[in-house]
């Protein structure tokens, strides 16, 4: 707070009203990134006030950051300078929607929650199941480049975002792709926002592809006493006609930490024969035949790579359990603040490898990493300290798994940790030859190099 | 500067693999749209490091490069515009690598899109995009316009199934972007790269997702006697929340065309048919054939039939497929137009083509993505005739120009190229098309790689900073396509 802050408050308020600026210290801290606090927050009230902020942000040279619900801002490094938030929940209207078209367009800043209750009435959603789902924004889902568990069947937010419009670092508000299923107009600049964590612009407007919801939802769930029984039984399900629309491994560590209390789910406890087993979870939608049929290939599925006992969870449980995945990264945090969570890509195939490498690795420092698997690849990796200074803990990821990726086929990130452990780790791990090309993508968004500065990949 | 870049290259890749007669250049000058331009000569790398010294030796002397599959690209996006060398991949056709388990192939460009399918059938795969030109286009081509089909109504189109490539850069780099495994940490290159119209890289290899084959097909040919009726039914089908494989749609005056040459059972007298598959789980696919049977019905189809068979099914799917080619015995020329709309538009976007066409004086067929809202117009004309050639690309853009007042898009599947560069100021601001161009020049900053495509010309933007080099063995200029500018 040393810097002459009040310099630019006039200006700001002018373009949003003085009573949509925020100066004063309690409110400032609660948009701290890495702990590091800007100068004024403002919260525009739509894309032209976006947009004027950014051209003053420019003019000025103030590093911007906009966030919304501020659920996800430990994704990437420190900022290296951080003058602006820009508070994108007041851009929280549908600005389109027309549900026989299955087509969507919104504003950034509204709530996942609240959106699904919109398309809910015409029997439709998003395939957006991110964590903190109750508060999550939009934006700053896409943003992050947050998957979910329905991933498996509807791919990741670049498979149904159509288009955005966005403001990038000259103050321009600027578009690309459109709100129509099927566009190939022009380049998909987009798509380069998603996962972006704000480095490129900000963006005010989103079209999306709606799904219609399914008509009736079961969850299988079966132990298996390692995870070679998990994976096998992974391979097995995509290999065959079902096709799920979750597909999760718990190791036995997480499914505790999840799952603690007997009789909350009491199916999902009969799924479980004991606290050392894995668990998968198959996520199956349809009519009551095609449930029955899944169901009953499952159950054999399970059988032939030897699961312990089997369970099909519906209703209110479902949800209830479904949830909990979903929230697994939050729920592990806040029962373990120093956690080190890391994501890791990997082909199926070498899911097993990547577990065994990581287990190897982190026995030779005492440290007991735990996982949650998708089932296209990714794998979420919980490192919890046993003491708060986790030196090990942060030795095994700084040391090993970060870099060891390129030697063993994975490519691993930190996605939340301290803030002051970030630094030493260097959470997006080594850079690859198409960094080059990240670089120039930044520099045409974002000449001035104010979105952000210091928290992406390599600095960007 | 000609007769030495020709010598450069014959010795980087001998003689037999460059092209230079003018009688050479003349099968190169054309592909499936109505552009046309002469490039200066065609070559054909066996490798990557070929395509690098390729990209050298264009450096060298300052022309143009332009990369091309098979050619069957719809918007001229693998025609020379300003001359220079286009870069064949037609020796560049192997598949690399077969994952089964992961469901993963790794490709050079060259590799013809049903090839990829039919070397993975046996294990239960394929690669998801279909282009009606799947057996003769190729991968690279499709990664190049982010190409659709019918069942990117289901599946996606090319982009959803793009994993990972390898590129060469303007310089003359090789980099690789993405990989097998998801969500390489940085920026979504592949997203930006794919659809990018040849304009940012060349394309080497690719890395693309296989999808496993449904267990049950089902594939149901509903045939009406009003257009407005098959329009409706489609309207409905997306607003029933039903997800087709695929939902394609032949007005009578095609459909005649098309039995007339494929004998694939389309009935003669009726107004439109509509060709819709559903696939999957066995009871899935078993439910969704009855409640469309159910729509169709509602909305006045005289008759609903159900393949019987594969060999059914796959005459149907020939009927569609080979289209354009049964219009082609009709007239000597025809422009087959690319449009989208919302599906809610589609019964006033037919009847106001129609009556654009009747204002014109034209007979436009129709076949198109119903399911997506993808149009293609077939606007039949005479190339010799200047003046109706003109008129045929007015009418077009009329189209174009109705479908965006719909909210809809200048093309869904075949490119902007060098067919629609003018008509992208309909859809996006001088704002939008500055930032783009940013982006272009961040990768391509000379106008190396196919440059006069995707981006307006005229206005002295300045787009045109290479010059053409005079055209080996050609008396005069080319004949020049529908570009007013």
């Amino acid at each position: 707070m040393s810097a002459p802050a009040t310099v630019h408050h006039p200006r700001i308020a002018d373009i949003v009203g003085a009573r949509n600026i925020i100066t004063d210290p309690q409110g400032l801290a609660a948009y701290a990134v890495d702990a590091i606090e800007p100068q004024v927050a403002a919260r525009p009230a739509n894309a032209q006030e976006v947009a004027q902020l950014v051209a003053f942000a420019a003019s000025e040279n103030l590093a911007v950051i906009p966030t919304a619900a501020r659920t996800q801002l430990s994704i990437g490094m420190p900022p290296a300078r951080y003058d602006l938030a820009i508070d994108m929940t007041r851009l929280d209207r549908v600005i389109s929607y027309d549900p026989g078209d299955l087509t969507l367009s919104v504003e950034p800043g509204i709530r996942l929650a609240r959106l699904a209750e919109t398309l809910a009435k015409h029997n439709q959603f998003l395939p957006l199941s991110v964590p903190f789902y109750e508060r999550a924004t939009v934006g700053g889902t896409l943003a992050s480049g947050l998957d979910s568990p329905l991933r498996q069947a509807y791919g990741t937010a670049r498979d149904f975002v159509l288009g955005m419009e966005f403001v990038s670092g000259d103050g321009a508000l600027t578009k690309s792709g459109g709100r129509v299923v099927k566009n190939v107009s022009g380049y998909d600049l987009h798509k380069l926002f998603i996962g972006s964590i704000g480095s490129l612009g900000v963006i005010t407007r989103i079209n999306f592809k709606t799904f219609p919801l399914p008509s009736s939802e079961r969850l299988f769930v079966a132990s298996l006493p390692s995870s070679d029984g998990a994976l096998a039984l992974r391979q097995r399900i995509a290999a065959s006609p079902i096709s799920p629309s979750t597909l999760e491994i718990l190791s036995p560590e997480i499914a505790s930490l999840l799952f603690p209390s007997k009789a909350k789910f009491p199916s999902l406890d009969a799924a479980r024969s004991s606290p050392s087993d894995w668990l998968l979870l198959a996520g199956i939608s349809g009519s009551s035949a095609v449930l029955d049929h899944c169901s009953s290939d499952l159950s054999q599925l399970a059988d032939q790579c030897d699961a312990k006992r089997s369970e099909m969870l519906s209703g209110s449980e479902r949800e209830g359990v479904s949830s909990v995945v979903r929230e697994a990264v939050p729920l592990i945090i806040q029962s373990s603040p120093s956690a080190i969570v890391l994501k890791i890509t990997a082909l199926p195939s070498d899911v097993h490898d990547v577990l065994q490498f990581v287990a190897s690795e982190s026995e030779r420092y005492d440290v007991r990493p735990s996982a949650l698997i998708r089932g296209v690849g990714v794998l979420y990796l919980f490192v919890l300290p046993d003491s708060p200074e986790a030196q090990k803990e942060r030795a095994v990821v700084r040391q090993d798994i970060l870099q060891a990726g390129e030697r063993h086929n994975f490519r691993a990130t930190v996605i939340t940790c301290p803030s002051e452990w970030k630094r030493e780790l260097g959470v997006w791990g080594p850079l690859h030859d198409d960094f080059l090309l990240m670089q120039r993508v930044k520099r045409a968004f974002d000449p001035r190099n104010i979105f952000a500065p210091g928290r992406f990949v390599g600095g960007l | 500067m000609n007769q030495q870049l020709i010598l450069d290259l014959e010795h980087l890749l001998t003689r037999e693999h460059v092209l230079s007669r003018p009688e050479d250049l003349l099968l190169y000058e054309y592909d499936g749209s109505v552009e046309v331009a002469r490039p200066n000569c065609i070559v054909f790398p066996r490798d990557a490091a070929d395509v690098v010294r390729i990209v050298e030796i264009a450096n060298r002397h300052d022309v143009p490069i332009v990369g091309r599959g098979a050619g069957t690209g719809l918007s001229g996006g693998a025609l020379a515009r300003h001359g220079g060398i286009i870069v064949s991949f037609a020796r560049m056709n192997r598949i690399l690598e077969i994952d089964i388990e992961n469901q993963r192939a790794v490709v050079q460009p060259g590799v013809v899109n049903s090839d990829l399918s039919a070397a993975v059938a046996h294990a239960g795969l394929h690669f998801a995009p279909d282009p009606s030109s799947q057996k003769a286009c190729t991968i690279g081509g499709n990664v190049s316009e982010n190409a659709g089909g019918p069942h990117t109504l289901a599946y996606g189109v090319t982009t959803n199934h793009v994993l990972g490539m390898q590129l060469v850069l303007c310089d003359g780099q090789l980099i690789r972007i993405g990989g097998k495994s998801l969500d390489a940490p940085g920026y979504d290159l592949c997203g930006l790269f794919v659809g990018s119209e040849g304009t940012l890289a060349l394309v080497t290899e690719i890395t693309v997702r296989l999808t496993r084959l449904p267990e049950t097909i089902k594939t149901l040919l509903a045939i009406y006697d009003r257009i407005d009726g098959a329009t409706e039914t489609v309207v409905e089908i997306t607003a029933r929340g039903i997800t087709p494989a695929a939902c394609e749609m032949l007005d009578g005056w095609t459909l005649r065309a098309v039995e007339a040459w494929v004998h694939a059972g389309f009935p003669l007298d009726s107004a439109a048919v509509l060709l819709i598959e559903v696939d999957g789980m066995r009871e899935a696919a078993e439910e969704h054939a009855a409640q469309i049977t159910e729509v169709c019905k509602l909305h006045g189809a005289r008759e609903v039939r159900l393949a019987r068979d594969a060999k059914e099914r796959d005459l149907l799917w020939k009927g569609r497929k080979n289209a354009f080619g049964a219009v082609g015995r009709l007239s000597p020329t025809y422009y087959v137009q690319d449009g989208v709309i919302p599906r809610t538009k589609l019964p006033q976007t037919l009847r106001e083509i129609d009556r654009i066409g009747k204002e014109n004086g034209f007979e436009i067929g129709n076949i198109f993505h119903a399911g997506d809202g993808n149009l293609h117009p077939i606007i039949l004309f005479d190339a010799r005739d200047a003046q109706q050639f003109q008129r045929a690309v007015s009418t077009a853009d009329a189209i174009i120009r109705f479908c965006i007042e719909m909210g809809g898009a200048i093309t869904g599947e075949h490119g902007v190229g060098m067919e629609k560069d003018r008509l992208m100021p309909l859809l996006f601001t001088d704002a939008d098309l500055a930032l783009m161009r940013t982006v272009r020049d961040a990768f391509n900053p000379v106008g190396r790689f196919n440059p006069g495509k995707i981006f307006p010309t005229g206005k002295g933007c300045g787009e045109v900073r290479i010059n053409p080099l005079p055209l080996s063995g050609s008396a005069g200029a080319p004949p020049s396509g529908p570009t007013p500018s």
